[in-house]
C-alpha cells in the first residue's frame, strides 16, 4: 500500500518536471528560429529566467525521492543507464551556463554562441528525456544481481541485447521534442505579445499534426513491443480515460490557440504531458523498471521498496515539505505573472 | 588503471570542484543579509549598494554551484551503485530531504532576490536574502547530515538482503558527528566569504577607487573573519579532532603521522610521513601537546597505527596527513591576519595601513586551500571504509561500470569543469572591476546591467 503511494509520488515529481521543466526546455529548442532581434532573444530568456532552476529542481527532488524510496531501482538504473546520463548531466551544465551568463558580457560572439548552445542543449536534452523514458517502458536487460549495462546502441532493433538508442526509443525521443517544442510555443505565446506571439502561435499550428501523428504512432509501437502494457488498462478499463483525455487535450490546444485563448492552450499541453506520464506509469506498475528478458526479473515496487521507518517518517516530511514548495511555486509564478518586457531588471 | 580508483577520482574530482561554489554561496549568504539588514536599519543606500554588488557576485557563484551540483545527486547511482542501493534506506532520507525543503527554498527566493527588487518592499527583499540564507544552511545540513552517516553510522539496522534501513529518524538527524561537523564546517564557509569579501575591499583601496565601498566591505568582512577564524579552531575544531579521536583512532593517528603508540604524544608542526619505515622524516615536535588537546592531560597514551592491521590504515595515507597539517596551519595564518586587521580597525587605521591591505587582498584563495584540505582529511580518513567499519569503499563502485567507461566521463568533467573555472574566473574579474558605483545605474532607471 505504502510501496504504491510512493510509487506515484516518485511519479507525480517526475511529472511535475516534465510538464514544468518542459516548457523552458521547449523554449530553448525554438530560440533560434522564434527569437530574430536582440530585443527578441532577450524578452525569450527573460520568460524563462527567474523559474527555469525551480523548475530544474524537481528533477533533483524527484531523483533524490526515488533514491530514498527506491534504492535498489535508483542503483540500478543510473549505473546502467551511465553513458546517457553523464551526457544529460553535461547538456544541464551547459544549458544553465549558456542562459545565466550570455547576458554578462555584450559581444555579439559571446551572445551568439551562448544562443546557439542554448538551443543545441536544449534540443539535445529533449531527445534524450524521450529515449530514456522509451528505455523505461520498453524494459532493459536486467541480470541475475538486478544491474544492467546499456551500450549507446548495438543494432538498433528492441530485442534481447539492446542498446539506449534503437527506432523505439528514437520513436521517444523525436516524440518528446515535438512535445516539448509545441509546449515551449504555448508558454511563450502566453508570455509575449506582437511578433514574437504571432510566431509562437503559427509553431503550434505547423507541430500540431506531426505531433497527434507520432504520439499515435508511439501508443501503437508501444503496445506492439510491451503488450503486457495494456494488463493493468484491461483490468482497470476506466484507465482508458487516459488515452482519450490525450487526444482531447491535443485538440482542446489547438483549438483554443487558434482562438487566440493563449493561456488555455498552455493548460491544455500541460494535461497531454501530465496524462502521457501517467498513462505510462500505469501501464508499468508495479513494476519501476522491467525486465526486457524475463518478467520475473523486474524491478517491482515489493522488491525494491525501502524500510518501513523510513516509508512513514518520509512521508509525513514529504507532505509538508512539497506543500512548502507548491507555495514558493505560486508566489514566483505570481510575482512574475503576465507578459514580460524589457523595462525591468534581469537578463 | 584499475575501476576502483578511477570512480575514487571521478567522486573526489567532482564533489571538490563543485564544493568550491557552494561554501562561497553560503557564506557570502550570510554577509548578504548582514549587508541587508544594516541597509534596512539604518535606511542607508550605501550598504543596499554594496549588497547589490555582491549579490552579482553571488548569482555567478550560484550558477555555478547548481550545474555542478547536479551531477553530485547522480553520480550516487552512476558510480556508487552499490554503495546507494545498501545505503539508500538510511542516507538516501537527508538528500531527498535536501532537494525537497533546501533547493527548491534558495532558487525561488533567488530569483525573487536578484529580479524582484523594484517590485518588492524594502522588507520583503530583505526577507528574499533571509530566505536565500536559510535555504543555503539547510541545504549544508543534509549534506554534512548524509557525510557523517558514512563517517559514524547511527540509527540503522540490517534489512533484507543485506541492505541498511533506518531506525531512528531523529538519531540519524542529530548524530554527534554531524552536530559537531556542522558548525566547523559552517564556520569554514563564514571564513572564505569574509576573506572574499575583505579582498575586494582591499584591492579597492590599495588601487584608490570605490573607496567608500571598500571600506565596507573590509569592516564587514574583517569583522565576519575575526569572529570565525576564532570559533573553527575552538571550540568547533577542538571538539571535532577530540571526537574523530574517539571514533576514528586510526584516522587521526594518520593525521597526525603518529605510527607508534606513545604516552605523552608530541604534536608535529612538521615532517614528512615515512610509510615505508613508519617514521617522521625531519619532523619538528612540540612534546605532550596532543596528547593534552586529545585527554586534557599531557601524559594520556594515544593510539599510534601499529594498534591497526595495515589493511586498515586510510590511504593515501600522506595526503590525509598534509591535509589535515595545511588546515590546520593556515587556520593558525587566519587568526593572526584577522586578529592584527580587527585591531587596526578597532583603533580606526586599517583603512590606510598598506602593510595589512596587501595580505588582506592577496589571501582570499587560503580558505578554499584549507577547506579543500579539511575535506580530505575527513573523506580520506574515512577510507579503506565508504560507510565506517560496515561497508568498505572496494564494495561500494558500480562494478558493472567499466574502467574505460570511469575514465571517458572523469575527462569530460575535466575538460568541461575547466572551461568552467575559466569562464568564473573571467566573469567574476569584469564584476570586480565594473565595481559597485556601477550599479548605481540601474537603480536610476537607467539600467545598464551588464547585461544590457
Ligand atoms: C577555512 C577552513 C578551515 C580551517 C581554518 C580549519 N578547518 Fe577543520 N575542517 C574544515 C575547514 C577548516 C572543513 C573543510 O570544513 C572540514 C572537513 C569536514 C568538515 O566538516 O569540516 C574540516 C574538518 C576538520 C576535522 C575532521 C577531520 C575528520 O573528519 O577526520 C578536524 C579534526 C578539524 N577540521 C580540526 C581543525 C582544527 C583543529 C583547526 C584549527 C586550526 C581547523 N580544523 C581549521
Ligand atoms: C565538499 C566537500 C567534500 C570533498 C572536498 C570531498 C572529497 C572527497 C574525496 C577527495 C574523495 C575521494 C577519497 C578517496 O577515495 O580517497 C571522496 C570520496 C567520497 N565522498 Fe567526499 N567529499 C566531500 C563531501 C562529501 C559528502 C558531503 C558526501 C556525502 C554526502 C561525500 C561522499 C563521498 C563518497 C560516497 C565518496 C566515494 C567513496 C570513497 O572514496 O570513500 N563526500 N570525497
Ligand atoms: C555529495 C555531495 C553533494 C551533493 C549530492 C550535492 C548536490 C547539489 C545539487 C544537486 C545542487 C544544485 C541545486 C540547485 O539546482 O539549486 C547543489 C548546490 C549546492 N550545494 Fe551541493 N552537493 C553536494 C555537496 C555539497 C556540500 C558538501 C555542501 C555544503 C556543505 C553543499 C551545499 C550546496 C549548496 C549551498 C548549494 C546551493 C547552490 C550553490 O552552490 O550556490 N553541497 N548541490
Amino acid at each position: 500500500m505504502m510501496g504504491t503511494i510512493w510509487f506515484w509520488i516518485v511519479g507525480a515529481m517526475l511529472t511535475a518536471y516534465v510538464v514544468l521543466d518542459g516548457f523552458d526546455i521547449g523554449v530553448g529548442a525554438l530560440h533560434l528560429l522564434l527569437a530574430r532581434t536582440e530585443d527578441e532573444k532577450r524578452l525569450v530568456l527573460r520568460s524563462i529566467g527567474p523559474v527555469w532552476d525551480g523548475n530544474e529542481v524537481w528533477l533533483i527532488a524527484g531523483g533524490g525521492t526515488l533514491y530514498f524510496a527506491f534504492p535498489l531501482v535508483y542503483a540500478a538504473s543510473f549505473s546502467g543507464f551511465y553513458l546517457p546520463l553523464m551526457i544529460v548531466l553535461w547538456l544541464l551544465i551547459l544549458r544553465g551556463l549558456s542562459i545565466e551568463l550570455r547576458g554578462h558580457i555584450g559581444m555579439g560572439v559571446w551572445r551568439a554562441f551562448f544562443d546557439g548552445l542554448f538551443a543545441l542543449s536544449s534540443v539535445l536534452l529533449a531527445v534524450f528525456y524521450g529515449a530514456a523514458l522509451a528505455n523505461v517502458i520498453r524494459g532493459v536487460p536486467l541480470e541475475a544481481d538486478s544491474y544492467f549495462f546499456l551500450p549507446l546502441w548495438t543494432n538498433w532493433r528492441v530485442g534481447p541485447s539492446p542498446g539506449i538508442l534503437d527506432w523505439y526509443t528514437v520513436t521517444g525521443g523525436v516524440l518528446a521534442l515535438i512535445a516539448l517544442a509545441v509546449h515551449g510555443a504555448a508558454y511563450l505565446a502566453v508570455k509575449t505579445i506582437g511578433d514574437l506571439q504571432q510566431r509562437a502561435r503559427r509553431t503550434i499550428s505547423v507541430l500540431w499534426i506531426p505531433l497527434i501523428a507520432i504520439t499515435a504512432l508511439s501508443l501503437i509501437a508501444t503496445m506492439a513491443i510491451r503488450p503486457q502494457t495494456l494488463d493493468n488498462y484491461k483490468a482497470f478499463p476506466i484507465a482508458f480515460l487516459i488515452p482519450a483525455g490525450v487526444i482531447a487535450s491535443l485538440i482542446a490546444l489547438l483549438l483554443f490557440s487558434r482562438r487566440g485563448n493563449d493561456r488555455r492552450a498552455f493548460t491544455a499541453s500541460c494535461v497531454y504531458l501530465a496524462l502521457m506520464m501517467i498513462g505510462a506509469a500505469a501501464g508499468l506498475y508495479p513494476a519501476l523498471l522491467p525486465s526486457i528478458i524475463d518478467p520475473k526479473d523486474d524491478l517491482t515496487i515489493a522488491r525494491s521498496i525501502t524500510g518501513h521507518h523510513a516509508q512513514a517518517v518520509g512521508l509525513a516530511w514529504w507532505t509538508f515539505g512539497i506543500a512548502l514548495a507548491i507555495m514558493y511555486f505560486v508566489i514566483i509564478y505570481r510575482m512574475f505573472r503576465g507578459k514580460v518586457d524589457l523595462e525591468s531588471e534581469g537578463y | 588503471m584499475d575501476a576502483l580508483l578511477l570512480h575514487r577520482i571521478h567522486f573526489g574530482f567532482t564533489i571538490t570542484f563543485h564544493y568550491i561554489f557552494p561554501q562561497l554561496t553560503m557564506g557570502l549568504a550570510l554577509l548578504i543579509v548582514v549587508l541587508k539588514t544594516i541597509a534596512w536599519r539604518r535606511n542607508d543606500e550605501m550598504y543596499n549598494q554594496a549588497a547589490r554588488f555582491w549579490a552579482k557576485i553571488f548569482g555567478i557563484n550560484f550558477v555555478m554551484g547548481v550545474v555542478t551540483g547536479i551531477p553530485m545527486e547522480f553520480q550516487f547511482g552512476t558510480n556508487w551503485s552499490h554503495f546507494s542501493r545498501v545505503t539508500g534506506g538510511v542516507i538516501g532520507q537527508p538528500l531527498a530531504m535536501e532537494g525537497v525543503f533546501s533547493f527548491f527554498l534558495e532558487s525561488a527566493f533567488l530569483g525573487l532576490f536578484l529580479f524582484g527588487e523594484k517590485r518588492l518592499s524594502a522588507s520583503a527583499h530583505w526577507a528574499s536574502a533571509v530566505m536565500v540564507w536559510l535555504g543555503s544552511w539547510i541545504s549544508g545540513f543534509f549534506i554534512i547530515v548524509t557525510d557523517a552517516w558514512m563517517q559514524h553510522p547511527v540509527a540503522y539496522r540490517m534489512g533484507q538482503n543485506g541492505t541498511f534501513e533506518i531506525t531512528s529518524f531523529w538519531k540519524l538527524l542529530t548524530n554527534p558527528w554531524a552536530l559537531l561537523q556542522y558548525p566547523h564546517n559552517m564556520c569554514a564557509t563564514v571564513i572564505t566569504g569574509a576573506f572574499v569579501m575583505s579582498a575586494v575591499g582591499a584591492f579597492y583601496l590599495l588601487e584608490r577607487r570605490n573607496e567608500e565601498f571598500g571600506r565596507i566591505f573590509l569592516k564587514v568582512g574583517v569583522i565576519a573573519g575575526v569572529i570565525s577564524c576564532i570559533v573553527i579552531i575552538f571550540p568547533t575544531g577542538d571538539l571535532h579532532g577530540k571526537y574523530v579521536a574517539k571514533t576514528q583512532p586510526a584516522s587521526m593517528a594518520a593525521m597526525e603521522g603518529l605510527f607508534h603508540t606513545e604516552k605523552g604524544a608530541g604534536i608535529v608542526l612538521m615532517g614528512q610521513p615515512n610509510e615505508e619505515k613508519q617514521t617522521l622524516d625531519n619532523p619538528l615536535v612540540v612534546n605532550n601537546v596532543l596528547s593534552f588537546l586529545i585527554y586534557g592531560t599531557t601524559s594520556a597514551e594515544v593510539t599510534g597505527l601499529d594498534k591497526f592491521p595495515k589493511d586498515q590504515w586510510p590511504a593515501p595515507l600522506p595526503l590525509l596527513y598534509y591535509g589535515y597539517h595545511i588546515m590546520a596551519g593556515l587556520g593558525t595564518y587566519f587568526v593572526v591576519v584577522m586578529g592584527l586587521a580587527a585591531f587596526l580597525l578597532w583603533r580606526g587605521k586599517l583603512y590606510t595601513t598598506r602593510w595589512i591591505l596587501w595580505p588582506l587582498m592577496l589571501s582570499f584563495p587560503l580558505p578554499y586551500i584549507a577547506t579543500t584540505a579539511g575535506w580530505m582529511t575527513a573523506e580520506i580518513g574515512r577510507q579503506p571504509w565508504v560507510v565506517y567499519q560496515l561497508m568498505r569503499t572496494s564494495e561500494g563502485y558500480s562494478h558493472h561500470v567499466s574502467a574505460s567507461n570511469a575514465l571517458f566521463t572523469l575527462l569530460g568533467f575535466a575538460g568541461l569543469y575547466t572551461v568552467l573555472g575559466i569562464l568564473f574566473v573571467v566573469l567574476i574579474y569584469r564584476e570586480i572591476a565594473h565595481g559597485p558605483a556601477h550599479m548605481k545605474k540601474f537603480e536610476e532607471g537607467l539600467h545598464t546591467v551588464s547585461g544590457a
